[in-house]
């Protein structure tokens, strides 16, 4: 468990260690699961049972890790009222609007490939 | 008494234990009503945890900077999860490889709309140039919005709040568009709740169907590399 750990951590360094020293616009962690990926893809077999394991784990509570962050909300409480309705409605409107529209568009776009591929 | 009670709130006040274990009560309870409600996205768990907070930190008057002190380390177990990501994207690269053109086209068309939908909301609706800024990047995940929002010149500590609601409000709400609209795919569903609510979208993809969790991870990443890489771009010619 702790080497999977160290290799996760390792990633997350080495990906904002990168990401530093090119002036990539992407977080060091983002940077890191590319450099895993990319070095597990490279090695070729499943990824090591002892990695699964370790990163079910967290991904499984993926959703607790946001919490903190989320409750930062009450921190600005204020610059949120300052445009409310526009704020909301972008938020609100504009995310279901953009899962919608990305969801029907991918959903075509596969099936349109996949019956392709079978003609 | 009161001294001694005082003393006892003194402590919790001041030690990261009390922070970290109302964090982990506040998530166990939120698991429990989405349990409850029979897995509906409506009870969002990360939704019920925060609103939990929210409401003891205010009735309690504890600043948020107390209470981060000790819910910072749950914070920072986000880098490597992140990093975890890896894993299902790697075990269903075949199928991720298989859908790569038409994944292709989904992103940049997904990550065009989700950019213009906000500012076209917030523009009918009245706000002003720095809160259209906010906006514009507010489907990509936290750090790269708020460093997209400075460099078009919003505001970055707002960029934080509205992308962490987008992402709940795409987390709780967004499979029930997806189902009204009859996108059945895994695949599909797990791509644009990635690419329009980033990291706690793709948190409650993974819980649902392993496919749709790596779709998701793939489009939260590949939308915080597009959006990074246009939307500063498109802005300058657009707006100047």
């Amino acid at each position: 468990m702790i080497a999977a750990l160290t290799l996760l951590l390792a990633c997350q360094l080495a990906g904002e260690i990168v990401a530093r020293a090119l002036g990539l616009p992407l977080p060091g962690p983002v940077v890191g699961l590319i450099l895993l990926a990319a070095g597990l893809l490279v090695r070729g077999a499943e990824p090591p049972a002892e990695l699964v394991a370790v990163a079910d784990g967290l991904l499984r509570n993926l959703g607790l890790l946001f919490v903190p962050a989320a409750v930062g909300v009450v921190l600005h409480l204020d610059l949120l009222a300052r445009a409310a309705a526009p704020i909301a409605l972008a938020i609100l409107a504009g995310t279901l609007a953009a899962i919608g529209f990305t969801g029907l568009l991918t959903a075509r776009l596969l099936r349109s490939r996949s019956s392709h591929d079978a003609a | 008494m009161r001294p001694e009670l005082a003393e006892i709130w003194v402590y919790l006040a001041a030690s990261p234990l009390a922070a970290l274990t109302v964090t982990l009560a506040a998530w166990l309870a939120g698991l429990r009503l989405h349990a409850a409600a029979r897995g509906s996205a409506l009870v969002n768990p990360v939704l019920v945890a925060a609103l939990l907070l929210v409401g003891l930190l205010l009735v309690a008057g504890i600043e948020y900077r107390a209470y981060f002190e000790g819910a910072q380390f749950v914070h920072f177990l986000l880098g490597p999860a992140t990093v975890a990501l890896a894993v299902p994207l790697v075990r269903q690269w075949r199928l991720l490889r298989a859908s790569g053109p038409a994944l292709a086209v989904a992103l940049f068309s997904g990550s065009a709309f989700a950019s213009a939908s906000a500012v076209a909301i917030g523009w009918a609706f009245g706000a002003d140039r720095a809160v259209l800024a906010t906006l514009a990047p507010k489907a990509t995940t936290t750090p790269v919005a708020m460093g997209i929002a400075e460099q078009i010149g919003g505001i970055p500590s707002l960029t934080a709040v509205v992308v962490i609601l987008s992402g709940i409000a795409g987390a709780a709400l967004g499979p029930a568009v997806l189902s009204l609209l009859r996108v059945r795919d895994w695949r599909a569903r797990g791509f644009a709740v990635g690419l329009a609510a980033h990291g706690i979208g793709t948190a409650r993809a993974i819980s649902v169907n392993e496919t749709a969790g790596a779709f998701a991870a793939l489009a939260m990443g590949l939308n915080a590399l597009a959006t990074a890489l246009l939307l500063p771009l498109v802005w300058a010619l657009a707006v100047g």
